[in-house]
């Protein structure tokens, strides 16, 4: 019987491994091969040339910049988003006046509106901040000035010290929704007798949260960082039909943008894959590191 | 006009693996290695059939076109449309009936095309625009489009004792020549300068000024009847101004002026004409005179605001008429405005016009049937052709008097027809975004940064120095010279 169950095993495994093998892990490793080229992208030759597109990585200054914005908005973006995230989450879920374990009233179709920015496309989501963030007609500095906050009219996209918190606030915008709903999932799982032991001890909002709440749904916001992280280390699309040349004084060009003009405004093909190299590496290096750093036990429930 | 029938021409859709992809869509790594798996999955290249081996040539095909050779033609569907490339096939399969025609309309050229390239299989003729062109100058470096010397020694077809070449507009050509060699045929003409509505000055009593100190006085008489005297879009297209910046280098310091800069000349950015025409750019952004918050807009908000009113004089190539259509207002009146004199003592004529050419056609190399594309192009090249052209679109096209005269009861082709009749051999043009895509970049963000008052004149050129400088010490990059 055991031999046959390796068989029936390999039988089953055999069809999605061969996908797998030929879509995805035979792309990454002809990248890697690329990025050991001076293809242009045009050819059916690839000149070999060794690590000199790495070697040229490292003294570049524009990819060096566009990596520190990418470090800035991998440290903001999954903060700010993951921060919102959970108190929306706690609002809508156990957010109702002492006494009970219940959200807010109306919950429900808060849930949902929040969700909406999340299943709008990239470039949708553009074009509406595109208008939104309009420094003559858009709604955002018009409502400034209706408050008698004109001071604080900014040109949102135009300006380099605040293109890529613009951008970076879009972002947070698109994410929250997703991580409400995500953290909402994870506190309906924590047992309702906790939450009433806590307010019978008269815990406040704030303490339940903090000593409650969140140490249970540690493995969740690790999950939310590392998605997050992946999208802040990516960023293309929503940066490249804002900003497509980088911003203002080249204040918001990220590493894939740097790929994308590389490859297809450079035609610098094995350069461009060079960077997609080390964009790879990074993530991989991000994710490890948000597993390892808050490794710790798991808290059965 | 008897207007051949189009019904001999199929559309046919392709849809590439690449373009399933969205390149957009997806997180950059796993976009470039799938684009990758399909680049290489090619054919050797070099074993290509030998395209070069022509049929017999005679008076009626002067190219030696196989006659029965299929015609696969791909068209960049913008603003022109493709309808124009369906009038121009329709001649050539008049004139070879056994020919199969096939016509493309698309939108993103480099995402269905490179790989064509790549499988050594591409078509015969490529319109190769838009807002995703393959980059010409890395094509011609691999060899992988045909120079088009034959096609312009070829006779034309409205008057065989003419070359094509004789047909053509001075300076078309000048973009698309790689060390003595054209390599690309442009179709549409372009004019650039400052775009102003006619009614508004009309009704305002303003005249287009000739001289830079006339242009400032009327500046300020914009401003104090409440309009913006200048806009432009940051976001997207600072470098729209760059064309009026070079246009007064050039007509103070004449054509050596920009041709030092493409050359990569040690200093050329720097030069006298070049701090006085900055200087004269970073006076309007000192002064006030740009609408306020440009520099967070895209162009298309900005021409939105200009057509509006809010702002009176935007920068733009000839193409912002069908660009805005259905957003102008009626009785607007658009008119192209030549940059006018930075000094009295200026080299060239006020009339002297900076053009560009646009809607670069290209045979490719290695197509199958590179004579049916060299043909093609000579068909495009016609009178009629090319008047009708101008007709569906409004554009001038790089035929010499195919629009002679003619209007279309656009105030703004008038005017465009007008100016570059005025200019006769005086025109320029720089090269060097095309040639040195680095440089494009710099010059985005340094003309951004210039408009916006985050640097003055001397800092402009001095950034656009280095940049041009660090062109100059890279050995990777192929040089050109013009």
């Amino acid at each position: 019987m055991e031999h046959g169950k390796y068989r029936i095993i390999t039988l089953f495994l055999a069809a999605p491994l061969t996908l797998y093998g030929v879509f995805v892990l035979s792309p990454f490793a002809q990248a890697f091969y690329i990025s050991l080229t001076s293809w242009t992208g045009f050819t059916a030759a690839q000149p070999f040339v060794g690590l000199a597109n790495y070697r040229r990585l490292a003294s570049d200054p524009g990819f060096w910049k566009a990596l520190e914005h990418n470090a800035l908005l991998l440290v903001a973006v999954p903060l700010v988003t993951i921060a919102l995230g959970l108190f929306f989450a706690s609002t809508l879920n156990v957010g109702a006046s002492a006494g009970t374990v219940k959200g807010v009233r109306g919950a429900g179709p808060y849930q949902k509106l929040f969700f909406l920015p999340h299943i709008l496309p990239a470039v949708i989501t553009a074009v509406l901040w595109q208008f939104l963030y309009n420094p003559q007609l858009g709604p955002i500095n018009s409502a400034l000035d209706a408050v008698g906050l004109g001071s604080l009219k900014a040109t949102w996209l135009g300006d380099p010290a605040v293109a890529l918190w613009s951008l970076a606030a879009i972002m947070v915008w698109t994410g929250v929704g997703f991580y409400v709903v995500l953290f909402s999932a994870a506190m309906q799982s924590i047992p309702r007798d906790i939450y009433e032991a806590a307010d019978l001890d008269g815990s406040s909002r704030f303490q339940t949260m903090w000593r409650i709440t969140l140490p249970l749904l540690r493995e969740t916001v690790q999950v939310a960082w590392i998605y997050l992280g992946i999208a802040a280390l990516d960023a293309f699309a929503l940066f490249e039909v804002l900003l497509p040349d980088g911003g203002p004084d080249n204040s918001t060009n990220v590493v894939a943008q740097y790929l994308y003009q590389a490859a297809f405004q450079n035609g610098q093909f094995g350069y461009a894959s060079a960077i997609g190299v080390v964009l790879c590496l990074l993530t991989l290096l991000m994710a490890a590191a948000t597993f390892g750093l808050s490794r710790r036990e798991t808290i059965e429930f | 006009m008897n207007i051949p029938s189009l019904n001999t021409v199929a559309p046919v859709s392709r849809r590439s693996l690449l373009r399933t992809t969205g390149l957009l869509g997806v997180a950059a790594v796993p976009a470039v290695s799938l684009l990758s798996a399909c680049a290489t999955g090619g054919s050797d290249t070099s074993s290509g059939s030998s395209p070069a081996a022509a049929a017999a040539t005679s008076a009626a095909n002067p190219l030696g076109v196989d006659a029965t050779a299929p015609l696969e033609v791909y068209v960049f569907k913008g603003g022109y449309g493709d309808d124009y490339a369906k009038f121009d096939e329709a001649i050539y399969k008049k004139s070879f009936p056994k020919a199969t025609i096939t016509h493309n309309g698309i939108q993103q050229i480099q995402t269905e095309l490179q790989p064509r390239f790549v499988a050594g299989n591409p078509p015969a003729v490529i319109d190769n625009s838009g807002a995703s062109p393959m980059v010409l100058g890395t094509l011609v470096g691999n060899g992988q489009v045909t120079d088009l010397s034959d096609l312009l020694r070829a006779p034309s077809i409205d008057d065989p004792s003419k070359t094509v070449a004789d047909t053509l507009l001075p300076g078309a050509l000048t973009a698309t020549t790689f060390d003595g060699k054209v390599m690309a045929l442009p179709y549409v003409y372009t004019a650039y300068g400052f775009w102003y509505s006619q009614s508004l000055f009309k009704k305002n009593g303003w005249e287009w000024p000739t001289t830079w100190a006339e242009l400032v006085t009327l500046a300020g008489k914009i401003k104090a009847a409440g309009i913006s005297p200048f806009a432009y879009g940051g976001q997207t297209a600072p470098d729209y101004f760059m064309q009026p910046l070079i246009s007064l280098a050039v007509k103070l310091g004449g054509v050596s002026t920009v041709t030092d800069i493409d050359n990569l000349k040690a200093g050329a950015w720097q030069s006298e004409p070049m701090q006085q025409a900055a200087q004269a750019i970073a006076g309007l952004v000192k002064n006030g005179w740009m609408m306020s918050g440009s520099s967070g807009l895209t162009h298309t908000q900005a021409q939105t605001a200009w057509v509006q009113g809010k702002a009176a004089i935007y920068p733009s190539g000839s193409w912002i008429e069908s660009e805005m259509k259905g957003i102008t207002p009626a009785g607007f009146d658009m008119v192209l405005g030549t940059l006018p004199s930075l000094t009295s003592a200026d080299k060239l004529p006020v009339t002297a016009l900076y053009t560009g050419a646009s809607e670069k056609y290209i045979v490719p190399a290695q197509s199958k049937n590179v004579r049916g594309g060299l043909e093609y192009l000579r068909i495009m090249l016609s009178q009629s052709a090319a008047g009708h052209f101008s007709e569906l679109t409004h554009a001038p096209t790089v035929v010499k008097g195919a629009a002679s005269g003619q209007d279309f009861g656009s105030t703004a082709f008038g005017s465009v027809t007008k100016a570059i009749s005025d200019a006769g051999d005086n025109t320029f043009m720089y090269l060097f975004p095309s040639w040195y895509p680095a440089m494009s970049k710099a010059l985005k963000t340094e003309i951004g940064n210039l408009l916006a008052g985050r640097s003055d004149a001397a800092g402009f050129l001095k950034k656009m120095q280095a940049a041009a400088d660090s062109v100059t010490a890279d050995s990777s990059v192929k040089k050109y010279t013009r």
